[in-house]
């Protein structure tokens, strides 16, 4: 039988028919092989315009349909499930790109049209040599694993746990909550940062269906949607957690101390040691690294005090694999060093400071009990806050933060709650974006404390006869200030974590140009990746604060527990298949799989595809020298016939001529354009 | 005569170089419409055969472009790519075929104007390039 082909060419709005000239395309389209009707129309994607496809499927007998219009990555599941509600199989249908890749991009409207014929040639070529194909459906497993247990990564667990699942929770670091543990206060409102997000540790740890693993790091994933096996590494504790108390007596004797990370190097921890008081795990971890007894030397005081006989210098790494269906990424930021910014004499002067040294001074667990000061331990009579430190400069990090601003208002404030109204505060800015619920509100209450706004952005921090003097270019004067203060604070910007790339390929993901992770559409798919089944929370996939990166989580843990709780998933059936006629058994594609998928079968003496492990990469399709492996819905026809298609008419035709090369039947009668179908 | 305007096919990836020929599009990063792309699923699909199909059809120029090494979807099938475009350099001399006519580039799904500069440079060159050799290759 001969194909009846339908093809749908999509004005979307004036996207495409500004520039393409839609009615000369679908009149093309008539004109080739097969083609039984084709239409234009406003919006392809709309209600009327999937019921026009889906009536002509019906009424003209089509066996085929192609839809030119945005990219395939954004509406090809819209069509197929038209194509599908119409009764035909969704992988009859081809979609084809004549926005992004067309009227969007060329400069002339008629090249444009030219380009959007040839393309449109193709997808009508390609789609006769189309197979009806039927997806597979695969059981998802119900527990979930998160990454990360910040303020996002918590909020996935909570979630996701509360709705019935198991979560397997992994945190790098030896205790939980992540960035926001370290801060004292929060925008806008001032709640206690502690006081929001202790609760939220607790009730992580007592969750009877998250299952928390902290000081551990995943280290493999295999596997596809809804059945993934990750391999994760508890690295040595040396702290038996089943027997330690949390006393605390072992951190007070331990005579190795260095630079805490929790408390930004603003003050020491020992060699045994735990965050905060607050931690959750509240049991000390041994740093290997600093502790005298694992270096070799002469110690083990901890040990010998310890009550509850809880260290063990012989604990060793562990592998932990586990089953999980669905994966959730919510690996948080770094925050930038600003060493690099000489100019700010970050490193070289004791009272510059990066935002998150400040918070430590002024959190009330911190290293000065909360009390802002400067190093001498004098009440600093002025402060300077220079904001975008590495962020929005195209010699660190263009993008903007997002948080900086905020929380420089929020030091303002409580700068000149706690030191008085003496104190003076200087902002240095650039632009003051205050765009979030509550934040203008809070801007103008900052302002109207009496603190000093200054828009430039600072050319130097000098050290003149013990005072810090900030060189400016007010840009509202302009003219060169020159500040002098007690204590700078940088407000640094917000990066991917050091190692994103590693986990990126961990994990089969990708990463932004700002080398965030990527999200599969800005817009339309923010918490969703390329790679099914893997989502993302929080700021590992770009700079939040806390408001959004919980919603963000939220969304995260909402989209891993639809599939979870559906609980299976249709894995696409666009695999490779051998042809066993075909095949002579060189067993080349055996080894070039990267997937394990295909095995030999002795007794046939040829290559067999094990459909369940097969991605359809086409590794073994663009190798086999018999072309006995094709992947199905891009078999070798299938793209001859898309090149023959694409290349038609040519060599360079001028566009009149191309529509010349395929001769229109006058007598076409259901091929009218469509008017307001 | 007419100047010489060429006609390119372009084999992508569907998860690096496609998705940012779109992020191009969306950000109407303007491009020549001489190149055309052809959707492929991942860059160690593409048969040698496609290639020598299209330039022996009419095309001037080649690419293939994929995810970056290290970020195939698919974990190694770019570099599959680059082992046959290896090859296929040497097999299109012997066909006759300039080798300059196949391009193997790296785009990754947030390079947007990466894959404009892309479109436009290989438009460049294979413009500089001329006609293919593909009437002289089939006459023999």
């Amino acid at each position: 039988m001969a194909n009846r082909i339908g093809v749908y060419v999509c004005h979307c709005g004036t996207n495409i028919a500004g520039k393409v000239d839609v009615a000369e395309v679908a009149r093309f389209a008539r004109g080739l092989r097969g083609v039984a009707v084709a239409r234009d129309y406003k919006f392809m994607c709309s209600d009327p315009g999937q019921e026009m496809i889906i009536r002509d499927i019906r009424e003209l007998g089509l066996n085929r349909v192609v839809v030119a219009s945005c990219s395939p990555r954004l509406h090809e599941k819209t069509f197929q499930n038209a194509c599908l509600r119409a009764g035909l199989n969704p992988f009859l249908f081809q979609m084809t790109c004549i926005r992004e890749h067309c009227s969007w991009v060329t400069a002339d409207g008629l090249e444009a049209t030219d380009k959007a014929k040839h393309i449109v040639a193709a997808a009508v070529a390609r789609v006769n040599y189309h197979e009806a194909l039927y997806s597979r459906v695969e059981k998802v497993h119900p527990d979930v694993l998160v990454v990360g247990a910040g303020i996002a990564g918590m909020q996935v667990a909570l979630d996701i746990s509360r709705a019935g699942h198991n979560v397997h929770l992994v945190e790098r670091g030896p205790s939980i909550g992540g960035h926001m543990a370290q801060f004292d206060k929060t925008f806008p409102t001032l709640d206690c940062a502690a006081c929001i997000s202790t609760p939220k540790m607790v009730a992580v740890s007592q969750e009877p269906r998250i299952n928390l693993m902290t000081y551990a790091e995943v280290v493999d994933i295999k596997g596809f949607v809804g059945n993934y096996t990750a391999t994760v590494r508890v690295k040595p504790r040396y702290v038996d957690m089943r027997r330690c108390t949390g006393c605390g007596l072992c951190m007070e004797k331990c005579p190795t101390k260095v630079p805490s990370e929790f408390e930004a190097g603003m003050g020491e921890r020992r060699a045994i040691y735990r965050n905060s008081p607050q931690s959750v795990p509240n049991k000390p971890v041994i740093d290997a690294a600093h502790c005298r007894q694992l270096g070799g030397k002469k110690c083990g005081v901890c040990a010998k005090l310890c009550p509850s006989g809880a260290i063990d210098f012989e604990q060793k790494e562990q592998l932990v694999s586990m089953d999980v269906g669905t994966i959730v990424l919510a690996t948080g930021f770094d925050v930038f060093d600003p060493t690099p910014l000489g100019q700010y004499g970050f490193g070289r002067y004791d009272n510059v400071l990066t935002g998150l040294q400040f918070e430590r001074l002024n959190n009330a667990v911190g290293p000065t009990d909360g009390k802002i000061q400067m190093k001498n331990g004098e009440k600093p009579g002025s402060v300077g806050i220079i904001h975008c430190v590495g962020s929005r400069d195209t010699n660190h990090h263009p993008y903007c933060s997002r948080v900086c601003c905020m929380y420089a208002l929020k030091y303002d404030h409580l700068i000149k709650d706690k030191l008085g109204h003496d104190t003076q505060v200087y902002n240095f800015y650039i632009d003051m974006r205050c765009f979030g619920k509550g934040y203008e509100e809070f801007y103008r209450r900052v302002q109207e404390e009496g603190v000093h706004f200054i828009r430039g952005r600072p050319a130097e921090v000098t050290d003149e006869d013990g005072h810090l003097v900030i060189t400016c270019e007010d840009t509202l004067l302009g003219r060169i200030v020159r500040v002098p203060v007690d204590m700078v604070i940088l407000c640094t910007a917000m990066t991917p974590r050091a190692d994103a790339a590693e986990v990126a390929r961990t994990f089969g993901i990708s990463q932004g140009l700002d080398r965030f992770f990527l999200e599969e559409h800005p817009k339309l798919g923010p918490v969703s990746t390329a790679t099914d089944g893997i989502f993302l929370a929080g700021t590992c996939q770009g700079p939040k604060d806390i408001p959004d990166a919980v919603a963000h989580a939220s969304g995260a843990a909402c989209q891993a527990l639809s599939l979870a709780a559906r609980g299976e998933v249709t894995i696409s059936p666009t695999i490779s298949h051998i042809d066993p006629d075909i095949c002579s058994g060189c067993k080349s594609c055996i080894d070039l799989c990267a997937y394990s998928a295909i095995e030999f079968d002795e007794r046939r003496r040829v290559a067999v595809v094990n459909e369940a492990m097969c991605k359809g990469c086409g590794s073994c399709a663009g190798h086999c020298p018999s072309g006995a492996a094709q992947i199905r819905h891009f078999s070798e026809r299938s793209i001859f016939t898309e090149l023959s298609g694409m290349l038609a008419g040519l060599p360079h035709p001028p566009a009149a001529t191309v529509a010349m090369a395929h001769p229109i039947p006058a007598a076409e009668t259901h091929g009218q354009t469509a008017q307001g179908a | 005569m007419e100047a010489f305007e060429p006609t390119i096919i372009a084999f992508v990836c569907n998860w690096c170089t496609y998705t940012a020929a779109d992020l191009a599009g969306t950000a109407r990063m303007v491009q020549s419409p001489r190149l055309r792309l052809v959707r492929m699923m991942c860059t160690g699909m593409v048969d040698p055969k496609y290639v020598i199909k299209a330039l022996l059809s009419g095309a001037d120029g080649v690419l293939i472009s994929g995810c970056h090494p290290g970020d195939c979807h698919y974990i190694n099938g770019n570099y599959k790519a680059r082992r046959r475009v290896k090859l296929l350099n040497e097999i299109l001399t012997g066909f006759g075929f300039d080798e300059r006519r196949l391009k193997l580039t790296w785009v990754g799904a947030s390079e947007g104007n990466e894959f404009a500069a892309t479109v436009n440079r290989m438009v460049e060159d294979i413009r500089a390039l001329g006609p293919s050799e593909a009437a002289a290759v089939q006459a023999l």
